[in-house]
C-alpha cells in the first residue's frame, strides 16, 4: 500500500489531494508528495528491505504508489563499484561509482518512469506522454509497452537517429517537432493543459521525481547502511540532486542510517550551467540560459527544480563545478579506461567535475565519495568517436608485428 | 477569454521598470502576481494573466521584445 497523505506545495505549504496535479493553485509553486512516516516506520526495516526484490521496488513503502502493482522492468539496485583505478589517478582512496547506466533502458530515468507509469495506471490513464531529447523518451516508451498503455513521445526534429530508434522500437507514437527548444517546451506545456494524458514530468511530476530517491537509498544500503561523505551528481532539472538528498534524509529520520553529513556536489556542463552559475555567483535566482552543450541529457536551460537544488547545495555545504565542454569527452574516456564503465556525456561531466573538485580541495583523499553515473555511453558514441583509433593491418603476422613494433606494444 | 500562467525573468536593465503595471496598462489584460523575487542584477515574477487570448499573446510578445524571458510556470518540460 502507498503511505502518501497528500501533495504539498513546496513554497506555501498548502495541501492538495493525491491527484494528477503539479502546481499549487494559490502561488503556482511546485507540489511534492507528503508521506505518513510514522506508518512507514512501523513496516520498514533494514531486514525487510534486504528481503525485498533486487530492484528499486525493495523500497516500495517510501514511493508514492502501490508497489504490489508496479510497472517493473527491474530498474534499480544497480552496481556500486569501488573505483580503485580512477581513485588512484585522482588521489582518492575511497571512491565509488554508482553505475546507473545499466538500468533496463540504460539510464536512471527508469527509476522515475517506473513510478510515474505505475501512478498513471492507478489514476486510470490509458495514455502517457513526455517530451525528451533521449533518455526519458526511451524509458517512457519501454515502460508504456510493458504496461500496455498508449505512449506519445515528443522529440525535437533534429534528434540523432540513434535516439529516435532507441525510443521508437518500443512502439510509441513518436512526434517529431520542428522549432526551437523553447518552442517545443511551450507546445508541450499547452498539450499537457489540453489533453487528458499522464504527462510523466508535468502533471505526474510530484510522483515521477520521487523515483530518484531510490538512488540515495541504494547507495546507503550498498555502503552498509551509511551515507557517503560526498556525492557528485550531474544536474539537469535539479530534481535528481534534491531527491538523492531527500532519500538519504528519509533513511536517517527513519533510524536506518546514522546522521547524514553528505556534501552534495553539483556538476553541470559549461554550455548549460544555470544552477552551478547561480551558486558560484552567490545568487538565489536561477537565470535561465539557452543550452549549448554536447551533454544533451543535461541541456535544461530553465530547470524546474533549480532553486531547490541550489538550497540543497547550500544546506549540505556542497561545492559546484562548471565543466568546460572540451573536458566532457575526456571524462567519458577516463572512466572507461580506468574502470571499464562506458558512460554517456553526463557521466563525462561528473568525472571531469570530480577531478576538478578533488584538485580544488573540496574532496579529501580518505573521504568516502560516490560519483553518480546516470546514463550509458552507447547513447552518445559520437562524443568520443574521435578518440578511438583502431590499428589497421594486413592479415599477416608480419604486418601485425610491424604495427606493434612501431608503437612499442609488444 | 483566456488565462495564462507565466514566469517572467528580468535582466538587470529591466529591474527598475514597472513592467507589470505597463503590461496591464498597455494591453487589455489583468495581471495577478502570485510570487516574485528581485535582486540587484536579476528578478523574476510568477503571474497569471486574464484576457482575450490574442491580447495576452500580444502583451507577452511585447514583454519578450523588451528582453524579458517568458516561460511556463512549469519551467522546462523537455528532458534529457
Amino acid at each position: 500500500m502507498a503511505y502518501v497523505t497528500a501533495l504539498k506545495c513546496r513554497e506555501c505549504g498548502r495541501e492538495y489531494p493525491v491527484e494528477p496535479l503539479n502546481v499549487c493553485e494559490f502561488c503556482f509553486g511546485p507540489l511534492e508528495v507528503a508521506y505518513d512516516y510514522e506508518a512507514i516506520r512501523k513496516v520498514l526495516s533494514k531486514e525487510q528491505i534486504s528481503k525485498g526484490p533486487p530492484t528499486m521496488w525493495r523500497y516500495a513503502p517510501l514511493l508514492p504508489v502501490d508497489g504490489e502493482n508496479a510497472v517493473d522492468l527491474h530498474a534499480g539496485l544497480t552496481p556500486l563499484l569501488k573505483a580503485n583505478n580512477l581513485g588512484k589517478l585522482l588521489g582518492l582512496d575511497n571512491l565509488y561509482i554508482k553505475n546507473d547506466s545499466v538500468n533496463p533502458s540504460f539510464s536512471f530515468k527508469d527509476r522515475v518512469v517506473s513510478v510515474a507509469i505505475t501512478k498513471a495506471l492507478e489514476f486510470g490513464f490509458d495514455t502517457v506522454a513526455c517530451a525528451s531529447t533521449g533518455n526519458l523518451a526511451g524509458s517512457v516508451a519501454a515502460h508504456a509497452a510493458k504496461a500496455g498503455m498508449k505512449a506519445l513521445i515528443f522529440i525535437p526534429a533534429d534528434l540523432e537517429r540513434g535516439k529516435v530508434v532507441g525510443a521508437g522500437v518500443y512502439g510509441p507514437t513518436l512526434v517529431s517537432v520542428h522549432g526551437s527548444y523553447d518552442d517545443v517546451n511551450r507546445l508541450c506545456s499547452e498539450l499537457a493543459d489540453n489533453y487528458h494524458w499522464a504527462f510523466v514530468n508535468i502533471n505526474l511530476r510530484p510522483y515521477y521525481a520521487e523515483g530518484s530517491k531510490t538512488l540515495g537509498y541504494e547507495v546507503a544500503e550498498q555502503l552498509g547502511w551509511r551515507a557517503p561523505d560526498h556525492a557528485v551528481v550531474p544536474l539537469a532539472s535539479g530534481a535528481l540532486f534534491t531527491k538523492i538528498w531527500k532519500g538519504l534524509h528519509e533513511l536517517q529520520d527513519l533510524g536506518l542510517i546514522p546522521k547524514v553529513k553528505t556534501r552534495m556536489h553539483a556538476t553541470q556542463p559549461a554550455g548549460c550551467a544555470p544552477i552551478v552559475d547561480a551558486f558560484l555567483n552567490g545568487s538565489r535566482i536561477i537565470r535561465p540560459v539557452r543550452p549549448n552543450t554536447i551533454a544533451k541529457s543535461l541541456a535544461i536551460g530553465n530547470p524546474a527544480d533549480g532553486i531547490y537544488a541550489l538550497r540543497t547545495l547550500v544546506q549540505s555545504q556542497g561545492a559546484a563545478c562548471n565543466v568546460p565542454e572540451d573536458e566532457i569527452a575526456e571524462g567519458v574516456k577516463l572512466l572507461a579506461e580506468t574502470e571499464g564503465v562506458f558512460t554517456e556525456t553526463a557521466g563525462g561531466v561528473v568525472i571531469s567535475g570530480l577531478k576538478r573538485l578533488v584538485q580544488s580541495g573540496a574532496i579529501k583523499r580518505d573521504e568516502l565519495t560516490v560519483a553518480f553515473i546516470t546514463g550509458n555511453g552507447l547513447k552518445t558514441q559520437e562524443a568520443v568517436e574521435g578518440m578511438v583509433h583502431p590499428i589497421t593491418i594486413q592479415p599477416t603476422m608480419k604486418s601485425f608485428q610491424a604495427a606493434m613494433q612501431d608503437r612499442q606494444l609488444v | 477569454m483566456g488565462r495564462v500562467r507565466v514566469r517572467l525573468t528580468f535582466p538587470e536593465t529591466m529591474v527598475p521598470r514597472p513592467l507589470i503595471y505597463e503590461l496591464g496598462h498597455e494591453f487589455r489584460v489583468v495581471t495577478n502576481i502570485r510570487r516574485a523575487h528581485v535582486e540587484e542584477h536579476v528578478g523574476w515574477v510568477v503571474l497569471e494573466l486574464d484576457g482575450e487570448e490574442d491580447e495576452i499573446e500580444r502583451g507577452l510578445a511585447w514583454t519578450r521584445s523588451l528582453g524579458v524571458r517568458v516561460d511556463p510556470v512549469t519551467a522546462d518540460v523537455v528532458e534529457g
